[in-house]
């Protein structure tokens, strides 16, 4: 029986992975309602459930391929490769209307400029501090900085390694997180209160899940107005990242 | 459902392509920006589909059904990461994440102020 599950397994697996993600989904969207009332996000919790097989899966294995390594589960490493991945977030951009960052607009903009250069220079500045001084890996902790797409997508292309690109996601995860969390928490010191503050928010953050629902936690009527902008902010990233912000920190780096 | 997909894989192609090109005349190997390009080009083209009125239900699901597996997508791209030798980095994006999230929070009253304030929210 063993044995006829993994013949299986081995000759389908594209299909495992698709079931492995689904279960792994269930158990966050779980542990997101039940754990943590809903206020920490089930999309963050599932990735860093991704993160937590890897580190089991290159444990187990030895290998550099986290969870993928395990055999029977290499299809994961298919579904999640940079090919799928990229089809799935140009995918995201669908449903954006260039009309509606007119209205969110100037303060919306400029928090777009300004949110994403910050992350870009704060995670280039740490990383630098950790010892990570090459410009692709600078560039890439930064990217994830922004938000955990951006970091792999900018990785990706620049040709950072896997150690460096899991840093990345890491990275955009606690910004994730730490935004959910800490949202609320300051939200009457920073004026938080309008649909106007709302979209500077959300441009200055970016991480949509993060912005969703730090918003949530404080106005569900205010969450649109964050999304509309945050909604932009990978989008730019993606574009920035891998040209205009490596450029600089090429630079800058030496 | 197939135009769909066949269109968002064009727009990714389309892309990659402008990205390695503006990679060879910016002097680094790889793909400068594609995706970010991509999303400008899938944003254009449905736009106009729509205008015109030739972006159907059927279609619109072919680019929909990924756009819904993005984040499992994403899920199983960092369960595929080298995890174990970036562990040593993980003070570094616990410190970079929570850093950078405080930086913009504060700075949400300072861009709050830019601008004129009947722009926007009303």
């Amino acid at each position: 029986m063993a044995l006829l599950l993994e013949s299986i397994a081995a000759a389908e697996p594209l299909v495992v992975a698709f079931v492995a993600v689904a279960f792994v989904m269930a158990l966050a969207e779980f542990a997101s309602r039940y754990a943590t009332g809903g206020r920490i996000h089930a999309s963050a919790l599932a990735v860093v459930i991704g993160l937590a097989l890897a580190y089991l899966g290159g444990a187990a294995t030895g290998g550099h391929k986290g969870i993928a390594d395990v055999p029977g589960l290499a299809g994961i490493a298919v579904l999640g490769g940079a090919s799928l991945r990229d089809l799935a977030i140009v995918a995201t951009a669908f449903g954006v209307r260039m009309e509606e960052l007119l209205r969110a607009g100037v303060a919306g903009l400029a928090a777009l400029a300004v949110g994403i250069t910050a992350s870009f220079a704060i995670g280039a500045a740490l990383a630098s501090v950790f010892g990570y001084r090459d410009a692709v890996s600078m560039t890439t902790i930064g990217a994830g900085a922004a938000t955990y797409i951006v970091g792999p997508v900018t990785g990706t292309a620049l040709g950072a390694g896997s150690d460096v690109l899991a840093i990345s996601v890491a990275t955009g995860v606690v910004k994730s997180i730490a935004c959910m969390v800490l949202t609320p928490v300051c939200a009457r010191r920073i004026g938080l209160t309008s649909p106007r503050a709302a979209m500077v928010y959300g441009g200055l953050l970016g991480t949509t899940s993060g912005v969703a629902a730090g918003l949530a936690a404080v106005d569900a009527k205010l969450v649109p107005y964050g999304a509309l902008t945050a909604t932009f902010y990978t989008g730019l990233g993606c574009l920035a990242g891998p040209s205009l912000a490596y450029l600089v920190i090429r630079s800058l780096a030496g | 459902m197939i135009y769909g997909t066949g269109l968002l894989a064009a727009c990714l192609l389309l892309g990659r392509l402008a990205g390695r090109c503006l990679g060879q005349t910016l002097g680094i190997a790889g793909d400068v920006g594609g995706v970010g390009i991509a999303m400008l080009l899938i944003v254009t083209a449905t736009g106009w589909l729509r205008r015109v009125g030739r972006l159907p239900a059927a279609t619109r699901d072919g680019i929909g059904f990924w756009s819904g597996i993005y984040i499992p997508i994403v899920v199983a791209m960092a369960a595929s990461l080298d995890v174990r030798a970036a562990w040593s980095g993980g003070l570094l994006a616990a410190v970079t994440g929570i850093g950078v999230v405080l930086a913009c929070l504060a700075l949400v009253p300072l861009l709050t102020r830019l601008g004129p304030h009947d722009a926007a929210g009303t």
